[in-house]
């Protein structure tokens, strides 16, 4: 029980508290281009964000974000599909030239301009294929409001620390519902300063250090050279074919993920005893997923649940956790599972199933029922 | 003038022959006479022939996307926000094609920037395509009869927009004043350089002079437009206040009779105060003690149509945000009946409040009518209806909707006494 006298209620939806986590975690600037469900985003950060940037289209802002992020700034955007469908090539260039950045996606129900006032869980692939070759962008999914916040401030500080794009991905009914929630347990979340020195007396703008993140050094210093590319290129920035030491920087991009997973792996497990079952999800259908096993749990049923707040790159753990259950059931709302199928393949696994369907959310009644019957 | 190198000395990365390679040098040329810095430049390659020279360059360099250079560098110069920092965009006349809408939103907003477009008139990188500048008449591999139309004048275009400093020159010989006066601008600046690519636009069209087809194309090399000092103003806030503003905890001081969840669909016309009317029923809940939560439904078209809201009350902390099937379902107008009928047809209790001027829907719970429209009007019948629930249901305490009124806007132009004996 909640001592009432240190609560402190709200009635909040939580794109503001993804807003001020962002600011406080050091987001310097908002560049964005309206779309319904992300606009609560571009509102409070119109309030919020030391500096905002209204862009005349997705591509321009994702540009422009690069720019930002070459000079030292820490920018968020915030969007739903079709923006971010025109921002993949730009999100790419910025992968690969090793540049911060949050883009928040706020899923809602395609395909194409679908209904923009309806959530969904269908982008789980587009994020996983967004960049050419096989690389991941470092992707956190909140399930509730403290994740948001806690989560919001994270990707912010990655961005920095992996020097790479960072994608929040989140839903409609997520971020524009308005709950009470009690604030007054919110972390404190520590304010990022990019790194503009370097101990080197030649730069290479590209040369790893020990955890594969290069140094990084802005355009607003005149000491160092500083060449940014997003072609394929060598540790001094300078284009190159198929030269090992290029090949060797890009496979890093892939490399620099894993290596640092650890270090933004994040999930919650709610294991039960003897159970066989394992409900997993993510985002919004998390929550619905959790009534569900209380529920499941008060009918002298046992189930455990994984979710997922760190999608990408996948975290083996995901995968050994699974491994220990008979009965995987992966809840998701798109049309024909997505997760599970980057999680077990096209082939599947005896024993996995999903819960999917489009144009409403999950009920706890759905995962029962599916549970039940299986 | 300074005698600084800007490019590194080594050889440049073009055919023979092309005029790329003028440009490249013109510009190194044009920068030491602006004694400037190698440093201070941040040079912004586009993908083409063109591009590639950044290797070369000594300055800061930034090599990003087909077409995109331009948005790239403008989003580096708001960032920069210097005028002792020079950035110049390279980018050819195919990335100032697929690319020209940020060329003219750059000029429009008056980035500090100086975009030099490299015409040659065709694609180099590809094996000579044609672009929208390649002038009536001139060929192309891919155009073997020539083209059609004529070239795009994008002088004409971007000195349309208030404020740029627009010129042309043909890419010939030494041109570094030109480009010094380009580049020595505050704010928006493009020079369109004419050039030949000899692998291409020379093979293609032999014996053909880069001036005769500049003259014959009616393109003027002049300056079209000479506005210096207009530049991007950033939106720069010293101080904002935080978004966790104390205003908006909700101090719980009624009671309320619920032991289990209540879930409640409200389903009215946009423009009928459904959404802000269940705020109220959330936000009295709260003051109530209750967890509550709400979420809206509309069409995009937040005007017109169906408005909807789904408001959970609970004793218990609330997870699942969804109604699944209702509770209670309070429909205001035909809009909402349309809306809320697939809900109605799930529900096999619980209650309906329906406005009397409407049919009740296909259900099996309990139908009640109430004349909100009749008694308050279309504005206020969502209103009405959350007053109603409250005292029919006492989920909580009738005062702690009343007080929730009081404190709201609404309270200073509607009488609250119009809802109370409904
Ligand atoms: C989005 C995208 N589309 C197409 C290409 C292929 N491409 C590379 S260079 C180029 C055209 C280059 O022509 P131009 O910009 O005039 O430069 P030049 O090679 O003549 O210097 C094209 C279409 C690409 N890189 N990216
Ligand atoms: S192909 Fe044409 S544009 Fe490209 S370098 Fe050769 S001459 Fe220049």
């Amino acid at each position: 029980m909640i001592d009432n006298n240190t609560t402190k209620k709200v009635f909040v939806d939580a794109s503001r508290l993804i807003t001020e986590a962002c600011v406080q975690a050091g987001a310097d600037v908002f560049i964005g281009y309206p779309i319904t469900p992300a606009n609560l985003l571009y509102s409070y950060a119109v309030a919020r964000y030391p500096e905002m940037m209204a862009a005349p289209d997705e591509i321009t802002t994702l540009q422009w974000m690069s720019g930002f992020a070459a000079a030292g700034k820490i920018p968020v955007t915030a969007t739903s599909f079709p923006g971010y469908a025109l921002m993949i090539e730009s999100i790419g260039m910025a992968h690969m030239m090793e540049l911060p950045m949050v883009i928040i996606l706020v899923q809602r129900l395609g395909p194409a301009t679908g209904t923009a006032t309806c959530g969904a869980q269908g982008d789980i692939n587009v994020i996983h294929g967004s960049l050419s070759g096989g690389y991941q962008l470092p992707t956190l999914c909140a399930s509730n409001y403290d994740d948001c916040w806690t989560l919001a401030g994270k990707a912010v500080h990655l961005a920095a620390e992996l020097r790479s794009p960072v994608v929040l991905l989140t839903s409609k009914e997520m971020i524009m519902t308005l709950r009470s929630y009690d604030w007054s347990q919110l972390p404190n979340i520590e304010k990022i300063k990019l790194n503009n020195e370097t101990k080197a007396s030649v730069y290479k703008p590209y040369a790893p250090q020990a955890n594969l993140v290069p140094e990084y050094l802005p355009y607003t210093q005149n000491k160092h050279q500083v060449r940014i590319t997003a072609s394929t290129h060598n540790q001094a920035g300078i284009l190159q074919n198929l030269a090992p030491e290029a090949l060797e920087n890009s496979a890093r991009l892939q490399e620099k993920m894993l290596k640092n997973l650890d270090t933004f792996t994040y999930y919650d497990y709610d294991k039960q005893e003897g159970a066989e079952t394992l409900l997993l999800s993510m985002d919004v259908s998390s929550q619905a997923t959790r009534e569900a096993a209380e529920e499941l749990r008060k009918q002298g049923k046992k189930v455990s649940v994984l979710i997922a707040k760190t999608l990408f790159p996948i975290p083996q753990v995901y995968l050994e956790i699974a491994e220990k259950y008979k009965k995987v059931v992966v809840v998701e709302e798109n049309f024909d599972g997505q997760y599970r199928k980057l999680l077990f393949g096209y082939a599947g696994r005896k024993g996995v199933s999903g819960i999917n369907g489009i144009g409403k959310m999950i009920s706890p009644n759905e995962i029962m029922e599916g549970v039940n019957n299986e | 003038m300074s005698n600084q190198a800007f490019l590194s000395g080594g050889e440049l990365p073009f055919c023979k022959g092309c005029g790329h390679t003028g440009i490249a040098q013109n510009t190194e040329k044009a920068l030491q006479k602006m004694g400037m810095n190698p440093l201070d430049v941040i040079m912004v390659t586009d993908i083409g022939c063109h591009g590639i020279v950044d290797k070369n360059f000594l300055t800061h360099t930034f090599h990003g996307l087909h077409g995109r250079s331009v948005a790239l560098a403008s989003g580096l110069s708001a960032a920069l926000n210097n005028p002792d920092k020079k950035v110049i965009v390279f980018v050819g006349d195919g990335g100032a094609t697929i690319g020209i809408n940020h060329i003219i939103s750059a000029a429009h907003l008056g980035f500090n920037l100086t975009v030099v477009v490299h015409n040659n008139m065709l694609f180099g990188m590809t094996g000579g395509q044609p672009s929208e500048f390649t002038p009536q008449g001139f060929k192309t591999p891919t155009l073997p009869d020539g083209s059609h139309k004529n070239s795009f004048d994008i002088c004409s275009v971007i000195s349309s927009i208030e404020g740029t400093y627009v010129r042309r020159v043909t890419g010939i010989g030494d041109f570094s004043d030109a480009l010094a006066e380009t580049f020595a601008v505050k704010g928006f600046s493009l020079v369109e350089v004419m050039e030949m690519c000899p692998s291409y636009g020379v093979k293609s069209n032999p014996g053909m002079k880069l001036k005769t087809v500049v003259e014959a194309s009616g393109l003027q090399t002049e300056v079209f437009a000479d506005t210096d000092g207009r530049v991007f103003q950033p939106n720069k806030k010293e101080q904002t206040a935080s978004l966790l503003n104390p205003k908006y905890e909700v101090t719980a001081k009624f009671s309320h009779n619920l032991s289990n969840k209540v879930k409640i669909m409200m389903a009215g016309s946009a423009g009928e105060g459904v959404q802000g009317a269940a705020d109220m029923l959330a936000q009295a809940g709260m003051t109530a003690g209750l967890n509550v939560t709400k979420k809206g439904s509309y069409p995009v078209t937040v005007g017109v149509g169906f408005s909807a809201a789904e408001v959970i009350l609970s004793p218990e902390e609330i997870l699942y945000n969804g109604l699944y099937i209702p509770d209670v379902l309070i429909i205001t107008s035909q809009d909402g009946l349309d809306y809320s009928k697939p809900a109605a047809k799930k529900m096999t209790t619980g209650t309906i409040f329906i406005d009397a001027s409407l049919e009740a829907p296909e259900t099996g719970a309990k139908v009640i009518k109430v004349p909100f429209r009749e008694k308050v009007g279309a504005r206020n019948s969502a209103l009405a209806s959350i007053f109603y629930y409250t005292k029919k249901y006492q989920s909580f305490e009738f005062e702690a909707l009343k007080s929730v009124f009081a404190t709201s806007k609404l309270s200073a132009k509607i009488d609250i006494n119009i809802f109370l004996d409904l």
